[in-house]
């Protein structure tokens, strides 16, 4: 039975790539994976604005994400009162065990209302300085995409960071505090350096779920595919683009268009997800001597 | 060296940053079960449950076909998954120490990293496409291949937690080693492994994305695995994206209604592993 699992990570690539390999072959990789053109009527299929709003949502995410994620961890793990350890416990799993389509549904008539009116036209004002904070606030783009995805990976995040921050030994801590620190600076000196990797892997991991991160995203983020330095302007992400227009592809090359970027997407977070377990093995071992 | 006054305010000052930062990560979460609950008890009432959706314009309708194709894909979904997903989990915890237990785990674990939407096209390319037709089938495939890893996963830990010693006991009496597996240690770890199942029905349940090219949706009841099935998360996606108020606030109530069956279950979930500790002891 064991050996399913094999089977089906091969299965995978296998379908993937047999739906997708008509059109790959008509289009050319080079011009489908660096194009930035996406016209299904006239038949132009390029994947770079798709790839593009990926990485700049799953950015703004893990930028907003793993600062409040290490923030949560080390105040509950090294300096909060005990008794809120299991409520905010708590409260993590049920943020992670929410439905994608809830937190789009939260988005799209909270998030967006509140980032329009509010937030997006004060970043302007105050750092409009700045090519990500210019043009006109929609609401719907890139930013309410990554602060929905920073929510929803939050749990990841924390969770495996509170792990880490378990397998620290308290000896190294001790002995900072012995030596007269101050526990901001045993954290900063004894337990993150320790610490480093995992949480690494923890955001690694974080990224993977952002990147393949559907419903929500496709809500939120505007849909239409264009680059754009700003983060106020709409975009469109690789998951998003599959699931609005897969159940409607009529032709060959769009269907099979679609699942290139599906191969795409399941390459990158593959690579991602592998490094992340290999780092949070790392730090599960130990840097060497440190258990002396 | 700094000043001590200087260091203990740093001290402070990080505590409070680290303190904000756990208000900052909770703030969304009460804001969202707030408003599901408010907006989406606004429209709750028993027919809700069991009419069919409403075309826009006419009063009333319900989401009653989407809750029964939920439950039809998620019920076939878990006879799919359990048996492959605990069947991997009991062989990674009894036999999993070897070169094949490795490579298992570590299939497994990466799997569990693909993301939804690829694995509905997987099931578009192995369902749908031979059928000719979005279907029910189709949709509870998907659902399967995403609860596979974490099942095989959870069933693993919850295996390895069956002490050894009635491992041992039971090979002392002379009884085969799959028999040992089978009558002993899965019978010992069976709450904790009916809590792992409970959690990935509770997951599967709340997946939209690759029922949206695998199931597609349906407005009439509909009981066949073989064709398009509505679904709860999908409803709420087309009420969500609509243009209409009052399918906005029927996408409220939808989300209200899929949150407290998510909820259920986790919280069965959660008295079943309570109950398995107790029993440990």
């Amino acid at each position: 039975m064991g050996g399913s699992a094999i089977l089906v990570a091969g299965i995978v690539v296998l379908k993937l790539s047999q739906v997708a390999a008509p059109a790959l072959e008509k289009l050319g990789l080079v011009s489908y994976l660096l194009g930035s053109d996406w016209d299904p009527v006239s038949g132009s299929f390029g994947a770079l604005p798709f790839v593009y709003g990926t990485l700049v949502t799953s950015a703004v995410a893990i930028a907003l994400a793993l600062p409040v994620s290490v923030g949560l961890a080390l105040f509950l793990s090294e300096m909060g009162p005990k008794r809120l350890r299991p409520v905010v416990g708590f409260a993590i799993e049920t943020l992670a065990a929410i439905p994608s389509v809830v937190y789009g549904l939260w988005g799209l008539f909270v998030l967006v209302p509140l980032l329009r009116g509010t937030v997006e036209p004060l970043l302007g004002r105050f750092l409009g300085f700045l090519p990500l904070f210019r043009g006109p606030p929609l609401g719907l783009g890139f930013l309410a995409a990554g602060i929905i995805l920073a929510v929803m990976i939050l749990p990841t995040i924390a969770s495996v960071t509170i792990e880490v921050l378990k397998t620290v030994p308290p000896p190294l801590k001790e002995g900072a505090l012995a030596l007269g620190a101050t526990r901001w600076e045993a954290i900063r000196l004894a337990v993150l350096p320790y610490g480093r990797p995992g949480i690494i892997g923890a955001a690694l991991l974080g990224l993977a779920r952002a990147l393949g991160e559907t419903m929500a995203v496709t809500m939120v983020i505007g849909n239409s595919p264009e680059i754009h330095a700003s983060l106020f302007a709409p975009g469109y992400t690789l998951p998003a683009v599959i699931a609005n227009e897969f159940a409607e592809a009529t032709s060959e090359l769009h269907t099979g268009a679609l699942a290139g970027l599906a191969l795409v997407l399941f390459g990158i977070t593959l690579l991602l997800s592998a490094a992340a377990r290999i780092l949070v093995r790392a730090v599960a071992r130990g840097p060497a001597g440190a258990r002396a | 060296m700094r000043s001590f006054r200087l260091r203990k305010a740093r001290n402070l000052a990080w505590t409070a940053i680290c303190g904000l930062a756990v208000v900052a990560a909770l703030l969304p979460l009460l804001s969202l079960l707030w408003l599901v609950v408010s907006k989406g008890g606004a429209g709750l009432s028993p027919r809700f449950f069991v009419d069919l959706p409403a075309p826009i314009g006419e009063p009333g309708g319900g989401v009653g076909n989407a809750i029964a194709g939920t439950l039809l894909m998620v019920g076939m979904a878990s006879l799919l998954a359990v048996p492959v997903g605990v069947g991997a989990g009991v062989f990674l915890a009894e036999k999993g120490d070897g070169k094949v237990g490795s490579v298992v785990r570590f299939t497994t674990e990466v799997l569990s990293g693909v993301p939804s939407i690829v694995v509905g096209i997987v099931a578009y390319g192995l369902v749908v496409v031979p059928m000719k037709r979005f279907s029910a089938l189709a949709g509870a495939l998907s659902l399967a291949l995403l609860m596979v890893p974490p099942l095989a996963r959870a069933a693993e830990e919850f295996v390895r937690l069956v002490p050894s010693t009635l491992r041992e006991a039971s090979l002392a009496l002379g009884v085969a080693q799959w028999r040992t597996s089978l009558r002993v240690v899965l019978r010992t770890a069976l709450p904790g492994l009916l809590t792992a199942v409970l959690l990935a029905v509770a997951r599967a349940a709340g997946e939209t994305a690759p029922l949206l090219f695998t199931a597609l949706n349906n407005q009439y009841w509909n009981a066949r695995p073989d064709q398009p099935t509505a679904s709860l998360t999908v409803q709420i996606f087309n009420y969500a994206i609509s243009p209409y108020e009052d399918w906005h606030r029927k996408a409220w109530t939808a989300a209200l209604v899929l949150l407290l069956l998510v909820g259920a279950l986790n919280l069965f979930a959660r008295v079943l592993a309570r109950g398995r500790l107790r029993g440990a002891r």
